[in-house]
């Protein structure tokens, strides 16, 4: 047993008794036979295929602290200051782990829908979390996850009712502010029911959260119908470690869409795993990486056709600058009795350096014969010709490479529905591009500067 | 003298291309560039423009005074040379008006003027399409992607009429083109022309030629002009095909 796992494992003997919602046999329960799990899978070493060309063990301190209770409550607005004009979202924050609240632990809506802490879900609506929690195979496979189901502390839940459709999209901001080296492992979990809808943005960001490893779950269960816009942004610290599991099951004609943004990272791992369980569920799985410094950056995405008639697409794209690392892995299973199957796959690379470096591994897995399914990876630099014709109008060739990365960027951002997150996205991949974005006291990036970042060129759409 | 180009020597991976090229093109003229395939048109096209990959091993090119092979790329656009490209580049998700707007405001900082309004600049957009007959809205179609190679065209005149060069370059303009595209194309260039620019146009074939009436006509042929003449050359030369000037040139009658 190599160093860490022993270091998880003793800290789960010794907490055991206390871990938040212990006085619940069904949470025990579920925690023991993820410890089992994580003992004997082990944490990700070398050895495991996913994870060789990075290895987590040579990234990981010897120990962590662990947060077994919330912070007292801090309004988040205070911490962090980072807000979209007119995106009029309703806000929920984690704070090192924790649902962070003033007054009630859960929100119920006039139009039912509930939102707030996990564990005071399970105590209010022990069914309806049972039904949801942890009921991914992945727990007993994946290290990560298990370790996670072990020790996790709270998370975020919502629960939109049938029918319900939630115009307001709901922001989740997770926040690591301790000074201290602390492990934090969030569970959220997500559910919509028959035709309900939901947009949901989910920030990473770090204030000062300093070598802090953070191993998120969020699991989203999709019933019949259902449709869920899940738009993930992080801008991590360059020490930051941060795993971030999401997990999504679908029923029939139930929609996911998926667009995640890493415009800087430490050591950042996004895992993606979308169950298509029912016939005509659709997923549609987009991502953006703007990576430089020695920062990594890791997509781990895996689709599973499981029923006939299901539709995927993924597209990722990345600029990878300096000696920044690039890792993207994705896999698409489609089972034998997934007729009828549409599975897309594409991953396009740019890098800007001779260090900096990308690892693309498309992986498509089909057992069944009536399945229309293709896959692409590229790894280039920018067009040459593409430069020389933009030069040869007049436009200097930094501002050159500029139009060309942005353009090759934001293909990304314009899949975004919400508006202003669009437009505020677009405004950071220019900036990012640009080389302006640095850090800032409220996060790592610079998005909601007030002051007016001056461009030699306007590449907003006349 | 707007342009004087004496004995220009150019290669290409230690190959050469151009053996010796003179040309001098007053403002107000157009002068055509003809000759057969491979005697290097298109590299002098390129090297004009600035392309890195052409070595120019001996020679002068003075533009407007200035040494025009010591100025950057994108500082020989900004000083009024344009090339109309044989093969335009595609450049997914970069707009044509954002290419533009770019493009002319980066000129205009080099003139010193002030950058154009978007008010501006969609006014002068929608002049100048009517210059090739472009009726879509450019805002929503990036640089030459999906286009036939007509708009191709079409789009390089567009952008020429845009950035109101006064020395154009148009390189096999007239290739790929249907009857109907090459007149829209070449009455583009006719309507840009004035007496203070001045236009060299590469051609294979004279039919262009009917519509864009030339000055001068000068046959390439192994990388350096070998006859020049009025437009009657033209005609000479699609009577009696480039044969004979291959013949002439071999027995050193040229």
């Amino acid at each position: 047993m190599i160093p860490f796992t022993q270091f998880i494992v003793d800290a789960f003997d010794k907490n055991a008794p206390h871990l938040p919602g212990s006085e619940n046999s069904y949470i025990s329960a579920l925690r023991k036979k993820a410890i089992d799990v994580f003992a004997e899978r082990g944490f990700p070493s070398k050895k495991m295929e996913t994870w060789r060309h990075r290895p987590m063990d040579q990234h990981v301190a010897e120990k962590y602290a662990f947060q077994f209770a919330p912070d007292s409550f801090i309004p988040v607005e205070k911490i962090f200051k980072c807000k979209i004009d007119n995106i009029g979202t309703n806000t929920f924050a984690l704070l090192n782990g924790w649902y962070s609240y003033q007054h009630s632990p859960l929100t119920i809506f006039p139009n039912g829908m509930i939102v707030g802490s996990l564990l005071a879900a399970f105590e209010q609506f022990p069914e309806l979390v049972k039904t949801h929690l942890a009921q991914t195979d992945l727990q007993k496979t994946d290290p990560l996850v298990a370790m996670n189901q072990a020790l996790f502390t709270d998370g975020l839940f919502i629960y939109v009712p049938e029918n319900i459709h939630v115009e307001q999209p709901i922001q989740m901001i997770n926040l690591a502010t301790s000074k201290e080296q602390l492990l934090i492992q969030s569970r959220n979990l997500i559910v919509l029911d028959k035709n309900a809808s939901l947009s949901l943005i989910h920030c990473n960001d770090s204030v000062h959260d300093g070598k802090s490893f953070t191993n998120n779950v969020t699991e989203v269960s999709l019933n019949e119908n259902a449709t869920m816009n899940y738009y993930k942004m992080e801008n991590k610290d360059p020490d930051s470690l941060l795993i971030d599991h999401v997990i999504v099951d679908e029923k029939s004609h139930a929609t996911f869409l998926s667009n995640a943004t890493t415009f800087n990272a430490g050591y950042v791992r996004n895992m993606l795993t979308v169950n298509l369980n029912e016939p005509f569920a659709d997923a549609k799985l987009y991502g953006l990486y703007l990576v430089d410094k020695k920062q990594y950056v890791d997509n781990q995405v895996s689709v599973n056709h499981n029923a006939t008639d299901c539709t995927s697409k993924q597209l990722y794209k990345g600029v990878v600058d300096d000696e920044a690392v690039a890792n993207f892995n994705g896999h698409i299973l489609v089972a034998q009795d997934a007729q009828r199957t549409t599975a897309f796959q594409t991953n396009r690379n740019i890098t800007l350096t001779d260090e900096a470096r990308i690892m693309t591994k498309p992986f498509l897995e089909i057992y069944a014969d009536d399945v229309q399914c293709s896959h692409g990876a590229t790894v280039g630099q920018l067009n040459d010709d593409a430069l020389f014709y933009l030069r040869s109008r007049g436009i200097c060739e930094r501002n050159a490479r500029v139009l060309l990365l942005y353009a090759f960027a934001n293909e990304i951002v314009d899949y975004i529905e919400i508006e202003s997150l669009r437009h505020r996205l677009t405004d950071m991949v220019k900036k990012r591009i640009s080389g302006e974005l640095t850090h800032c006291d409220q996060c790592v990036l610079h998005c909601s500067d007030p002051k007016e970042i001056i461009f030699n060129i306007d590449v907003s759409k006349i | 003298m707007l342009l004087k180009i004496e004995d220009l020597h150019a290669s290409i991976h230690g190959k050469e291309i151009l053996k010796g090229f003179n040309i001098e093109v007053n403002r107000g003229e157009v002068h055509a560039i003809m000759g057969p395939n491979g005697t290097g048109k298109s590299t002098l096209a390129s090297v004009i423009a600035g392309k890195e990959v052409f070595d120019v091993t001996q020679g002068s090119i003075t533009y407007k005074g200035k040494n025009l092979l010591k100025l950057s790329i994108e500082d020989r656009a900004r000083e009024g040379v344009f090339i109309g490209f044989q093969y335009p580049v595609e450049i997914p998700g970069v707009s044509i008006s954002n290419f533009m707007r770019t493009a002319l405001n980066e000129i205009r900082q080099y003139r010193g003027q002030e950058p154009l309004t978007a008010a501006q600049f969609l006014r002068m957009m929608e002049e100048k399409k009517k210059v090739v007959e472009l009726t879509e809205k450019l805002s929503d179609r990036s640089v030459n992607e999906g286009f036939s190679g007509g708009e191709k065209k079409k789009n390089e005149i567009f952008q020429m009429a845009m950035l109101e060069p006064e020395l154009a370059i148009l390189d096999e303009t007239d290739s790929g083109l249907d009857i109907d595209a090459l007149r829209v194309v070449a009455n583009g260039v006719n309507k840009l022309r004035t007496p203070e620019n001045a236009t060299i146009v590469i051609t294979h074939y004279q039919r262009l030629l009917d519509y864009i009436v030339p000055d001068k006509v000068h046959v390439l042929y192994d990388g350096k002009i070998v006859k020049s003449g009025t437009k009657e050359l033209a005609f000479e030369l699609e009577e009696k095909g480039y044969d004979w000037i291959k013949k002439e040139y071999e027995q050193g009658k040229l």
